[in-house]
C-alpha cells in the first residue's frame, strides 16, 4: 500500500503519457488534458516524462499516504490542503505515511495532476496505463475504470529532498478569458474562407458539455454549405464543425476518426489553456502559421525530455 | 493527391475524395511504404477511405523535411499501384438467423427480395476495410451491394449486442462490443473483433478484404457465440 484513495471523487483517473501507435486499430491516445501541468509535476520530481500521475477532475478527491515520499500537484487550483493545510501548487512536498492530501473544488482551472517521486507502480496495458473509460483501456484495473474509494496506488517509498518550484513565469492564469492560436484548415475536408472568417470574427463559450473526448463551444452558429466529408483521421486540437455551426475541440480520448469539416486545428501548447476551462469562459481564436510555433513545441519537448 | 500540414506535428495526405476501389488502392499502397520507408518518425498512422493521418515525432524532425521525405515516398508509390494485389482475404463466419438478423426481415421487404436472398448477395461480396476507428477494432467495410444498401435507423437502438453485423447506405461494419447504434443489423458473428490481450489485437488492419460466409445457428453456438 502506498496511495490510499479515501475519496474518489468525480472523476479521478490514472494517466500516463498517452498510448501511441495504435490509432490505426481505432484505440485513441488518452494521456494528460492538461500536458503542460502533468509535465511541470514530473519534471518537479526528477520523475520520467511518462510517469504516471493522478488525474483529478473538479475535486471532492482525498487520499492518504502510507509511505513516505516527494508529491507535486500542478494544474488547476481545486483548494487542495495537505494534513488541513493549504497546499502550494506548482512545487514539490515532502509527505510522510499518515498524510492527507484532499482536493475541494475548483478555484480556477479544472483538472490537477498529482505526482509521486517516481510514479505509481501500475501495469501497463497497450503500452500505456493511461484511462480511457470509453475504450475500457488502462487504469489501475486495466478495464478503464475511473478510481474508487478504497483503491491502493503503489510506488516506491522515497526520501525526503529540497522542496522545488515551478518559475511564475511558466505557471498559467486559467481565466475566463481566453485566447487559442489556431492552424486554419482550408482544404476539401477543412473549410472555405467565407466560414473561417465567421468562425474567427466572434468570441465562443465553454458549453458545459466538456470531457475528455472533446470540448463543445457555443456562438452565433456558423453557416457551412457543406455537410459533411468522407471520414477521415482527427489530430488532437481538431476543431469539428458539425452541422449545427457550433465547433467541437478534440481532446486526449477523442475517436480516432470523424466526418465533419474542420475548420483547423488548436496549437498543441495552447491545449492545456481550453482542457482547463469552465463552462462560461470566452474562447477567441487567431490563425496562426505552423513555421511560427513549431520551434516552441519542439523547445517544450526538448525541456521535458519528451521524445514523442 | 495533396500533402498537407495539419498542425505542428500531424500530415494530412488527402487523395481524390470518392470512396471507391482505385482511390481506397493508392492510399493502402502508400500507407504501407509510409510505415516502412518512414517508421523512425512515425507515431501514428490513420489510413481512411480516401485520406491518411500522420502523427509524426517532431523531436526528431521538422515538419518541413518531414514533408519532402513523405513527398518522395507517395511519388515513388503511383507508380506500381497495379502490383499492389497481394491483399489478404478474411473469411468471417456469420449466424444470419432472424433471432439476431434484427433488421434482416425489414431490408428483404423494402429491396422486395427474399431473406435468403438478403443472406446471399451480403456475403457473395468481397468488401474492403476502407478504416478502422469510432470504437477500437470498428472496421468500416464497404462496399454493400446497392440492392440491400439502407440507411440508418432513425432512432438509434440503445444496446447492439457484440458480434452484430450492421448496414449503413453501402457500408457494413461489426460491432465489436456492445454499444447503442443506429445501423440495421443482419446478422452475428462469433469472433471477436478486438481483443486487448491478443498481440494480434483486431481482425483485420485498414487494406486487408473481408468476405462472409453463412453458418448455422449450432455452428454458431459450437464457435463460442451467444444468442
Amino acid at each position: 500500500m502506498s496511495l490510499e484513495v479515501v475519496n474518489a471523487g468525480f472523476l479521478a483517473l490514472v494517466q500516463d503519457f498517452g498510448r501511441y501507435g495504435l490509432q490505426k486499430y481505432g484505440i485513441t491516445n488518452g494521456g494528460p488534458l492538461d500536458e503542460h501541468a502533468y509535465l511541470w509535476a514530473n519534471h518537479l520530481l526528477g520523475n520520467h516524462y511518462n510517469a504516471s500521475q493522478i488525474e483529478i477532475s473538479f475535486g471532492g478527491f482525498s487520499c492518504r499516504f502510507t509511505k513516505k515520499t516527494m508529491i507535486a500537484v500542478c494544474g488547476a487550483d481545486l483548494s487542495a490542503t495537505l494534513n488541513g493545510q493549504p497546499l502550494g501548487l506548482w512545487q514539490s512536498h515532502y509527505v510522510k505515511s499518515g498524510d492527507e492530501l484532499k482536493f475541494v473544488s475548483p478555484k480556477s482551472g479544472l483538472r490537477s495532476y498529482l505526482a509521486v517521486k517516481g510514479g505509481f507502480q501500475i501495469e501497463t496495458q497497450l503500452t500505456s496505463c493511461a484511462t480511457v473509460v470509453r475504450e475500457k483501456l488502462g487504469g489501475l484495473s486495466k478495464t478503464g475504470e475511473k478510481l474508487s474509494d478504497n483503491d491502493c496506488l503503489p510506488f516506491h517509498e522515497s526520501k525526503e529532498e529540497l522542496n522545488k518550484r515551478v518559475p511564475k513565469k511558466y505557471i498559467p492564469a486559467y481565466g475566463h478569458k481566453i485566447n487559442l492560436r489556431f492552424i486554419a484548415n482550408q482544404s476539401v475536408t477543412g473549410c472555405k474562407a467565407e466560414v473561417l472568417k465567421q468562425f474567427i470574427g466572434q468570441p465562443f463559450k465553454v458549453t458545459p458539455n466538456i470531457d475528455r473526448m472533446g470540448y463543445r463551444l457555443s456562438g452565433e452558429p456558423i453557416v457551412n454549405k457543406q455537410a459533411g466529408i468522407i471520414s477521415q483521421g482527427l489530430a488532437l486540437g481538431a476543431i469539428q464543425l458539425p452541422k449545427d455551426g457550433q465547433p467541437i475541440v478534440l481532446m486526449r480520448d477523442r475517436q480516432t476518426m470523424g466526418g465533419y469539416p474542420q475548420l483547423g486545428c488548436v496549437a498543441y501548447l495552447d491545449i492545456p489553456l481550453l482542457a482547463q476551462s469552465m463552462p462560461g469562459t470566452e474562447v477567441s481564436f487567431s490563425s496562426v502559421a505552423i513555421s511560427d510555433i513549431e520551434e516552441e513545441l519542439r523547445r517544450y519537448k526538448r525541456f521535458f525530455g519528451v521524445n514523442v | 493527391m495533396k500533402l498537407l500540414p495539419l498542425s505542428e506535428n500531424t500530415v494530412l495526405i488527402l487523395f481524390e475524395q470518392e470512396i471507391n476501389h482505385s482511390v481506397f488502392q493508392q492510399v493502402t499502397h502508400c500507407t504501407k511504404k509510409i510505415e516502412a520507408d518512414l517508421a523512425e518518425y512515425l507515431v501514428d498512422i490513420v489510413p481512411s477511405y480516401a485520406s491518411i493521418q500522420i502523427l509524426f515525432n517532431i523531436t526528431k524532425i521538422s515538419l518541413e523535411e518531414f514533408n519532402n521525405l513523405l513527398n518522395q515516398v507517395i511519388k515513388d508509390t503511383t507508380v506500381d499501384v497495379a502490383e499492389d494485389r497481394s491483399t489478404k482475404i478474411i473469411d468471417i463466419p456469420v449466424y444470419y438467423g432472424l433471432e439476431v438478423a434484427l433488421d434482416i426481415k425489414h431490408i428483404a421487404a423494402s429491396a422486395n427480395i427474399s431473406v435468403d436472398e438478403v443472406i446471399s448477395i451480403h456475403s457473395s461480396v468481397t468488401y474492403d476495410v476502407y478504416a478502422i476507428g469510432f470504437a477500437p477494432g470498428f472496421a468500416y467495410l464497404g462496399n454493400v451491394d446497392k440492392r440491400i444498401a439502407m440507411p440508418r435507423k432513425e432512432t438509434p437502438r440503445k444496446k447492439i449486442r457484440q458480434g452484430s453485423l450492421g448496414i449503413a447506405d453501402q457500408q457494413t461494419a461489426i460491432y465489436p462490443s456492445d454499444s447503442p447504434g443506429g445501423w440495421q443489423i443482419v446478422g452475428r458473428t462469433p469472433l471477436s473483433m478486438i481483443d486487448y490481450t491478443e498481440e494480434k489485437l483486431t481482425q483485420f488492419e485498414v487494406g486487408d478484404q473481408v468476405k462472409f460466409h453463412s453458418i448455422s445457428q449450432s455452428e454458431y453456438i459450437a464457435m463460442g457465440g451467444i444468442l
